[in-house]
């Protein structure tokens, strides 16, 4: 399988005029790429572009509406997993897919174990696992439980496991978010040792950086459809910014200074339980809009956890207003005009198969009730309002949230929220998978409330969302606050330094 | 009323069906008294249905329904009869025991975060080895006293206008309690709280509900309906065994539950649904009784049958409607 001339066709893969349709969105049109052997292809986009649903229909997990996909020129029709497995192209999720119980060799041979009397082989799995291993230069004992590896060697793990396969093409989604510094030098290292051996790679990431480094040619996607490609020669930051986005910056995030008000959340000394070693301090004021950047893992999410009482904090005081408040629930921090719009909209967000009236209503049922009954009337109230102001399409307030797109879905939660009138939002990755459309209502809708007095929070993976949003930013690093930059100050080498775990030179 | 659609077809059509091999066989089924004592028969399974519906709303489980008939229904006779107890004491002994077992439950599964299955399973054994403890394995029963608290299962009430068919008394308390259960969760603050917990327990801990509290009253008020079902059982039946009472309640519930449209991986579910559930599972038991004399230990066979063949039909809609929009969403 694997031997295959390059005079036969320049292009291993191909892929034309893909289109997929999902209820109430238009994910792909019209898109195609191709691929050499031995190359690293960038595939860019926004949330939302269209590139996971791109990469699973390549390795089999969906099937698309249209188009042709080739390999060596040939037609192929990829229908499952197995099949893409057998044209040796292995996908390797963002999440990795291991049975963390079973032993390196058990997961590499998982399906297809090698049999000996009709029993497991091991010392045959055992064998052909270092084999393998080697090649992602892991020096360690087939027989180790995986769940006892580090998430960057797991990442080997399951690199391995596409290789022992015979894996041509190796589709990686955002392989480094949650590696350390170390642990992404290596895979680089193996990415490159791979393109020599004559693999194809399909590199997702959000992170320029990288993609500077390691990609041989880079395509976007924009809204589900090709915006450009860039030659190894062309590639630079900002001709990929202006790809990805499709316009000015300037233009796509309606940020104005604002005046801030009175001091709204003064966080001090919070010690969150995950790092209880690292006490937090800041403090936002109302009209102030403050993004919060750091790489996955940094502890963003579980500081603003911590103020909203989902984690229950080891210390530190935290005002609201200027009033000391004890929160250890969120339904404290309700109380006392907290928000939190969490970053897993699906699992902490919404109650899927409820209706848009019942999750508008329910952070303010108890507020609104009348000795213990619904107040029907106020529900009405609340979310036609809701409806009209936050722009939501849905047929009816009684359509099942599950129903609704990714963007129309997210708005139900800020929607919730805004019945609630708080002094402060939290938003945890607010614009997570949702379209370009829907993501500057929602810009559009941030810059509306911190105008009306609002203090806004927003932790955000996207470097672009934080420098154009934010009139200060907060940067984190392994659960430490390592700095804080004014909007003057605010630069993606500035951001990435102090994410890194440099120390903050400019802050006074 | 789309919801329960489904399960009240399916009632009325094993009702005709039963009517007329009834009338072929020349069995009595639509007399007064056959129709009171199907409705009498329906009463404590009902409220251990509507009970054990708050539970499977949260995403729960319990077992031990039918322990609880044992250890309430057996315990109150040995009370009154072999202890001497008064009624009143009795009962408020009763109905605290009943709500003590929910909080026990519910404190278990939410603070300690056990699995609800284990916790009522490990009731199920306990309850009824306690209820054959203290009675030493001898029958509990009434013998010819307490005529007039046996009027709480016993009793009828007679219908205007109609002759020969009176209401028994368990079946109205029945619909009191299910109308009572229908107005809590549709209508308070609470009950929503408990249906958006029951469909994702994050997300409403979230928005400021008190998911834990809420659990434990599910369980609580689970209990106490067992409890009222024990009561209405013992009184019904005039005495019982500890090692068999009750035996199998809990799954009768569960099943008439499920029927109902309660699904198990909870956030669904109306009490409509399980009455009218509880009373096809008691239609089936009499029609096997009336119908098939000689087959009777078929019955378990039946129940099941229908159970599975309500709950694939279910599904098939549910698929149905699905696929149905999603293609018109396209």
């Amino acid at each position: 399988m694997s031997e295959v001339s390059s005079s036969e066709s320049d292009s291993l893969l191909r892929v034309k005029g893909i289109g997929k349709q999902f209820p109430g969105v238009r994910a792909l049109h019209d898109v195609g790429l191709y691929l050499k052997r031995g190359e690293v292809l960038a595939v860019l986009g926004e949330n939302g572009a269209g590139k996971s649903t791109l990469m699973k229909i390549l390795a089999g997990v969906q099937a698309p509406d249209s188009g042709d996909i080739l390999i060596d020129g040939k037609p192929v029709t990829i229908g499952s997993v197995q099949d893409a497995m057998e044209l040796g192209i292995a996908l390797i999720h963002q999440e990795l897919n291991l049975a963390t119980n079973l032993s390196i060799g058990a997961n590499i041979f998982l399906g297809r174990e090698p049999r000996k009397f009709g029993l497991i082989d091991e010392a045959k799995i055992a064998a052909e696992s270092r084999r393998f291993l080697d090649l992602v230069g892991l020096k360690i004992d087939p027989r180790e439980i995986v769940g006892n590896l580090t998430i960057g060697r797991q990442q080997m793990v399951e690199i391995a496991k596409a290789l022992s396969i015979d894996a041509r093409v190796l589709i990686m989604d955002e392989p480094t978010s949650s590696l350390s510094s170390k642990e992404t030098e290596s895979l680089f290292e193996v990415i490159k040792d791979l393109r020599k051996r004559g693999v194809s790679i399909i590199y997702i990431s959000h992170r320029l950086g990288e993609v500077r480094e390691l990609a041989d040619r880079v395509t976007v996607l924009r809204d589900g459809e090709n915006a450009g490609d860039l030659e190894r020669a062309e590639i630079s930051h900002d001709r990929m910014v202006s790809l990805m986005v499709g316009r000015d910056l300037s233009q796509f995030y309606p940020h104005e200074p604002h005046t801030p008000g009175e001091v709204a959340l003064e966080v001090k000394e919070l010690r969150s339980p995950v790092h209880p070693r690292h006490p937090v301090s800041f403090s936002i004021r109302a009209g102030e809009i403050v993004g919060v950047a750091g790489l996955v893992g940094a502890g963003r999410t579980e500081m603003i956890e911590t103020i909203f009482g989902v984690r229950t904090p080891v210390g530190g005081e935290v005002r609201v207003a200027g009033n000391p408040v004890s929160i250890t629930s969120p339904r404290d921090a309700i109380r006392a005009g907290l928000a939190l719009a969490p970053e897993d909209r699906k699992q902490q967000g919404l109650v899927l198969e409820m209706a848009v009236r019942e999750n508008l209503s329910l952070a303010s049922l108890s507020r609104d009730q009348r000795h213990g009954f619904l107040n029907l009337g106020k529900e009405t109230e609340i979310s036609e309002e809701m409806i009209r102001k936050m722009r939501i399409k849905t047929p009816s307030d009684r359509q099942v949230v599950r129903y609704l797109s990714g963007g129309n879905q997210q708005k139900v939660v800020l929607g919730k929220w805004l019945a609630m009138k708080p002094k402060v939002l939290l938003l945890d990755e607010p614009t997570r998978g949702i379209d370009v459309g829907a993501k500057q209502e929602i810009y559009a809708l941030m810059e509306e409330l911190a105008r009306s007095g609002v203090a806004i929070l927003f932790v955000s993976s996207e470097m672009e969302e934080v420098l154009g949003m934010s009139d200060r930013a907060l940067v984190m690093h392994e659960g430490r606050l390592t700095g804080e930059l004014s909007r003057d100050e605010l630069s993606e080498e500035a951001v990435m330094h102090l994410a890194t775990g440099g120390s903050n030179a400019a802050a006074a | 009323m789309k919801r329960i659609l489904g399960i009240l077809v399916l009632f009325i059509l094993v009702y005709v069906a039963t009517a007329i091999m009834a009338s072929n066989q020349g069995a009595e089924f639509l007399s007064g008294f056959t129709q009171e004592n199907l409705l009498r028969r329906v009463a404590p399974i009902g409220i251990l249905g509507i009970g054990v519906a708050f539970v499977i709303i949260t995403g729960g489980i319990d077992l031990s329904l039918g322990s609880m008939v044992c250890l309430i229904g057996v315990g109150v006779a040995w009370l009154l009869t072999d202890v001497g107890w008064s009624i009143p004491v009795t009962l408020v002994v009763a109905f605290a025991v009943s709500a003590a077992i929910g909080l026990f439950h519910g404190a278990l599964i939410t603070k300690l975060n056990l699995p609800p299955f284990v916790v009522t399973l490990c009731g199920l054994l306990m309850y009824r080895g306690i209820t054959r403890g203290f009675t030493q394995d001898q029958t509990a029963g009434f013998g010819t006293g307490f005529t007039g608290l046996r009027q709480l299962s016993k009793g009828e009430i007679p219908v205007p206008f109609v002759e020969g068919f009176q209401l028994p008394v368990p079946f109205v308390l029945m619909l009191v309690v299910g109308v009572i259960a229908a107005i809590f969760l549709n209508k308070t603050v609470a009950g929503r709280h408990l249906m958006a917990l029951g469909n994702n327990e994050e997300a409403a801990r979230l928005s400021g509900v008190r998911t834990k509290a809420l659990t434990i009253l599910a369980y609580v008020i689970c209990s106490v309906l067992a409890g009222l079902g024990g009561l209405l059982h013992i009184l019904d039946v005039g005495l019982e065994q500890p090692a068999t009472a009750g035996n199998f309640f809990e799954l009768f519930a569960i099943a008439a539950a499920v029927l109902g449209g309660c699904s198990l991986r909870g956030g669904t579910g109306t009490i409509a649904g399980v009455i009218i559930g509880t009373a096809l599972i008691q239609l089936l038991r009499q029609m096997i009784t009336i119908v098939f004399p000689r087959q009777q230990s078929m019955e378990y066979l039946m129940i099941g049958a229908v159970l599975l063949i309500g709950v694939i039909a279910d599904e098939l809609v549910r698929r149905a409607v699905a696929k149905r929009r999603a293609s018109r969403n396209a």
